[in-house]
């Protein structure tokens, strides 16, 4: 028979402490959906993606029930769309409004993979996919849009980080009557993951297998309150605290996707490990890093919180799991958390301090508003900076930054639901446009002589 | 199949009855109860085999739930599979 405190624990997680799978992600490859006629190629990733995803959300409301633990999202990532495109004439957002068709046929609320991976250079497709993003986004409701601009491997493609700072203005414009959310809906990666199953920077990666089944676990409010019953701790207690923690909604995740993965007759692929926050209150990173010590996230001490929290969290995952991957480490988007929102309120928050903490955590500058007027090179620039970190620490980082169209530092954009609300940042008044029209590469980093 | 039911709620008379009939009725036979109380707070955890049960799982889930509801009760059904995996290294 089990402890009843157990029961009662994990009961309480669910209840009260927001724990839930934030995710299960339906990786689809379409590489045999490729066609040199559009039309056809379209039609092929219809027809395979219905047949393979068909029962995905009903199995996740089946185990829903069964464990009695929500899964709030199915989705389901797709090989890179640029690569369907690079063998299809014609214009790109013809697979994207496949994809929506795709969305509302199985009932999935996102798939991710509008992406094209140009960390080295632009192949056939790469271009006209990135250049279609903001129609793309702009005409379907359901699909995501990320592309890697960078990798420790081969550097960053200072090219493309100039033209992604357009992207993301024209998707946000295209958007600016409804919350500018076309550009909520792409990420710019440095070092992007081939199994992440979080939107909007899903997609399934050519090294996988023809598909996969993909969990992302959620819980930081069970962390939060594993720690606030620890107020004389020290940090050593605190690490260890969060480890046990870590382990035991990790091991949810494993159970659950195992389990998914049966019904689904989909080989198993990784749980990521990560703590995504919510907008409801006590569901939020910043509180966390509160409840360790801050008075407000991004006080000076928030980067070493962090990067204390985010290795707990992989060492508690990682034995839980026998297969751990995706972005896994905590999440610091500000729109998304209620911490951050009012961290960013009172003035204890800037965008220096998330760059910095973004070297420590997963994944990067996170659903962060930015104003309306702010140029594409600022846009590019920033992204430039993120991609570094990323390139020069091996790790991925990110940005999804929206342009509130309209807006200036101080407003507020809405987006409602587990997107929350985004406080307008404010950012440097100096131009970098000079650097970014340059374009050009920045070359790989060196692997040795780390100071 | 194992599963759990856990009852939470304010201390009332035949609480245990009820459920316990519930399960009986569906064919589910009850293997293990232990009770205590939290404060004010009343919590029953039961496991149940509900390999010979009658009806599907959720169907027993939703009727334990209603009958939690009318008595002013959280209860929770749960297959076991999620605590072996918490809890158990």
């Amino acid at each position: 028979m089990f402890n009843s405190k157990d029961i009662l624990e994990t009961i309480k997680m669910i209840q009260e402490e927001n724990l839930d799978i934030r995710t299960i992600t339906m990786g689809i490859s379409l590489l045999d959906c490729i066609d040199s006629d559009i039309n056809k190629s379209c039609e092929k990733v219809y027809e395979k993606m219905m047949r393979v995803a068909e029962h995905h959300v009903e199995t996740g409301e089946i185990i829903e029930k069964r464990y009695g633990i929500p899964i709030i999202n199915k989705r389901l990532s797709v090989t890179p769309i640029s690569m369907l495109a690079a063998a299809a004439k014609g214009s790109p957002v013809k697979f994207a409004k496949t994809l929506q068709r795709v969305a509302e046929g199985t009932g999935v609320n996102y798939i991710g993979g509008y992406s094209a991976l140009v960390q080295k250079g632009f192949a056939a497709g790469d271009l006209e996919l990135i250049n279609s993003i903001p129609e793309a986004l702009a005409e379907t409701s359901n699909v995501c849009s990320s592309v890697n601009v960078g990798s420790t491997r081969a550097g960053i493609n200072m090219d493309a980080v100039a033209i992604m700072g357009k992207i993301i203005k024209q998707s946000a414009e295209a958007t600016a009557d409804n919350h500018c959310f076309g550009a909520a809906k792409i990420v710019v990666f440095c070092n992007a993951v081939e199994d992440n199953p979080f939107m909007a920077g899903a997609f399934h990666g050519v090294g996988e297998a023809d598909c996969v089944l993909n969990v992302g676990v959620s819980g930081p409010g069970v962390v939060r309150s594993a720690l606030s019953k620890m107020p004389d701790a020290n940090v050593s207690e605190i690490a260890e605290e969060i480890k046990k923690t870590a382990f035991k909604i990790t091991r949810m995740g494993q159970l659950v996707g195992t389990e998914a993965s049966k019904m689904l007759g989909v080989p198993f692929g990784i749980v990521d490990l990560s703590l995504a926050p919510t907008p409801a209150v006590g569901d939020s990173v910043a509180h966390i890093l509160e409840e360790i010590g801050l008075e407000s996230c991004g006080a000076h001490g928030t980067t070493a919180a962090l990067a204390m929290l985010n290795d707990a969290v992989k060492k508690g995952g990682v034995m839980a799991s026998s297969s751990v991957g995706g972005l896994s480490g905590a999440f610091i988007p500000v729109s998304e958390d209620a911490g951050m929102i009012d961290a960013v309120n009172c003035g204890s928050l800037s965008i220096e301090k998330l760059e910095a903490m973004t070297a420590v955590c997963s994944v990067g500058l996170d659903m962060i508003a930015v104003p309306g007027d702010t140029s594409a090179d600022t846009i590019s620039a920033i992204i430039a900076d993120e991609a570094a970190i990323g390139m020069v620490n091996s790790k991925t980082t990110a940005v999804r930054v929206i342009p509130a169209i309209g807006m200036k530092e101080g407003d507020t954009l809405e987006f409602g639901g587990l997107f929350g609300s985004g406080p307008v940042m404010k950012l440097s008044k100096f131009s970098s446009s000079k650097f970014i029209s340059r374009g050009g590469r920045i070359p790989a980093p060196l692997q040795s002589l780390k100071n | 199949m194992r599963a759990v039911v856990a009852v939470i709620g304010k201390d009332t008379v035949g609480i245990l009855a009820k459920v316990s009939s519930i399960c009986a009725e569906c064919n589910a036979n009850v293997m293990d109860v232990t009770q205590t109380i939290m404060q004010d707070l009343f919590a029953m955890t039961m496991l149940i085999d509900i390999s010979s049960c009658s009806v599907d799982y959720n169907v027993l889930a939703d009727k334990l739930k209603a009958a939690g509801s009318d008595m002013g009760l959280q209860i929770h059904v749960m297959h076991e599979d999620i605590f072996n995996s918490m809890h158990n290294i």
